[in-house]
């Protein structure tokens, strides 16, 4: 098992997310074009410049045991319950090593990243210390709020012994994940990964601070049109929560046990900035750098490409930028891109974000249809230029031949991450 | 006022059975919160300062070892209760 550069398929698919609690359901919500955006209605939104958000469809506490939960950050919930329906989806009826399965646990990992870790378990942690003291700190705190934690448990779940990974690099953090688990498979460190993104950080104060940067939408009187990736209009992104995990295997493995194909994990391009912290650079160089990385050390033929579920957040400089990266290493390419920006439709789910849209991409792949980008009224001149965006509906995708798609993600302090799937 | 015997176990038994989900009737005297009640070390620190808040006890640390089975805690609660 020393082999590398062997070809890394997907197997499995899970989510839970603002449009559904499972991968259909979300999938279902995104070619039908529905927001998952609605208004905050805690009590302490009142006071909030940012009133809008796109929660969870389904509850974790409707789906966890109350035991299991309360030791869990809400990122973790969301994480397990995204990797259990992968795991069943890709034909696992129990966890590596148990009695009457033949998944080798030395040979399977896990990698979910999440942007901000345990955030809500720290701030719940510190409200508590404040208003009742050191003794009623919850025990757990620590193993709830590690940024590994959802990692460790999903690795737990499954029985992962190849290695337990979290690389987190902001929004880019779930793709960084999905990237580093195809590595893991092609140079022969395991046979499957699970892998994926995570988010829970709908709180006061992570949406405080992200309207004071003038990141987040104002749109507090039209939350469905809030989240609006390349319409003249945009104001910034709407966050979401949710998870988004797949089940990666070398294509050999795949094979030998008869399991069910999405799609090849054809590979992932990675750079970085160095520009700005927060900033993203307006011309897309780093990001057509990490675009240029894919191509040189995949096979990926630029003509396959007829779909990309764009980062699109739906900011004024950062939309643009990644359009003209594209336009920039492509070329004429570029003209047979369907352009997705399903942000619109489930707010920005930070780190979670490049797990939920692999998913998506992957089925858009699958299934042959390209989700629509929504709210998208007046197109920017900008956008309009340089790519050519699935607006409004689903579109069809070819229906024969080898097609492939790229899932973008980028992240605060400069993250570029492209990961690119074709069909099999 | 102090509570009795079958209050203090009563109150355990809510207790466990909001933290590790174990129905009320299986705890018991002899039951060990380890063995018996998925009690692990973390979620036996939360079951020590439920028990504090709920009899009026000061249970330090020390003694939360010596604290076995439900009949342990029973008794300690019984011997220290405010």
């Amino acid at each position: 098992m020393s082999s590398t550069n062997r070809t890394v398929v997907v197997t499995g698919i899970g989510a839970t997310t603002p449009l559904g609690g499972d991968a259909a359901s979300t999938w279902e919500g995104l070619i039908a074009g529905r927001s998952g955006v609605g208004p905050l209605k805690q009590d302490w939104a009142s006071e909030q410049a940012v009133r809008i958000a796109a929660e969870i469809a389904v509850e974790p506490s409707e789906v966890i045991p109350r035991p299991q939960a309360r030791r869990l950050d809400r990122s973790a919930q969301f994480a397990l319950i995204a990797a259990q329906e992968a795991w069943a989806d890709a034909g696992f009826t129990d966890k590596a090593g148990a009695e009457g399965t033949d998944v080798d646990p030395d040979r399977l990992g896990a990698v979910i990243a999440s942007g901000i870790g345990g955030v809500t378990t720290l701030l719940d942690q510190y409200d508590v210390l404040r208003e009742k003291g050191v003794r009623r700190v919850s025990p757990h705190t620590v193993p709830m709020l590690m940024p590994n934690s959802p990692s460790a448990n999903v690795g737990l779940l499954v029985g992962a012994r190849a290695g337990v990974h979290t690389p987190v690099s902001a929004c880019a953090s779930g793709a960084e994940a999905i990237g580093y688990a195809i590595e893991m498979i092609r140079s022969g460190r395991a046979d499957i990964v699970v892998a994926g993104g995570t988010e829970a950080a709908i709180h006061p104060l992570p949406i405080a601070a992200f309207g004071n940067m003038m990141a987040m939408s104002k749109n507090n009187d039209d939350p469905q049109g809030a989240s609006r990736p390349y319409d003249v209009a945009r104001d910034g992104f709407v966050l979401g929560e949710g998870a988004g995990v797949i089940v990666l295997e070398s294509a050999e493995h795949a094979a030998r046990r008869g399991a069910r194909v999405y799609a090849e994990a054809v590979g992932q391009g990675i750079s970085a900035d160095s520009h700005d912290i927060v900033q993203p650079e307006p011309e897309g160089r780093g990001i057509a750098h990490a675009l240029q990385n894919l191509l040189d050390r995949t096979d990926l033929n630029p003509a396959e490409i007829v779909h990309v579920n764009a980062h699109a957040t739906s900011t004024p400089a950062g939309d643009v930028a990644e359009l003209k990266a594209l336009r920039k290493v492509f070329g004429d390419d570029t003209d047979h891109f369907a352009v997705s920006g399903t942000k619109s439709m489930t707010g920005h789910l930070l780190g979670g974000a490049g797990g939920v849209e692999s998913v998506a991409t992957v089925l858009a792949l699958y299934h042959r249809v390209a989700p629509p980008t929504i709210n998208v009224e007046n197109l920017d001149p900008e956008a309009e230029a340089n790519a050519d965006v699935v607006r409004g509906e689903a579109r069809k995708l070819p229906v024969e031949g080898r097609i492939a798609a790229l899932n973008d993600s980028f992240g605060f302090g400069g993250h570029n991450v492209v990961l690119a799937f074709r069909t099999v | 006022m102090a509570a009795t015997q079958e209050e203090i176990v009563a109150g355990l038994a809510d207790i466990v059975n909001e933290i590790a989900g174990i129905p009320v009737e299986d705890v018991q005297l002899d039951k060990s919160f380890t063995d018996d009640l998925d009690v692990d070390s973390l979620s036996m620190v939360e079951v020590v300062v439920a028990a504090e808040e709920r009899f009026d006890v000061k249970i330090p640390d020390d003694d939360v070892k010596n604290l076995k089975t439900v009949g342990d805690a029973t008794e300690y609660i019984l011997k220290h209760q405010g």
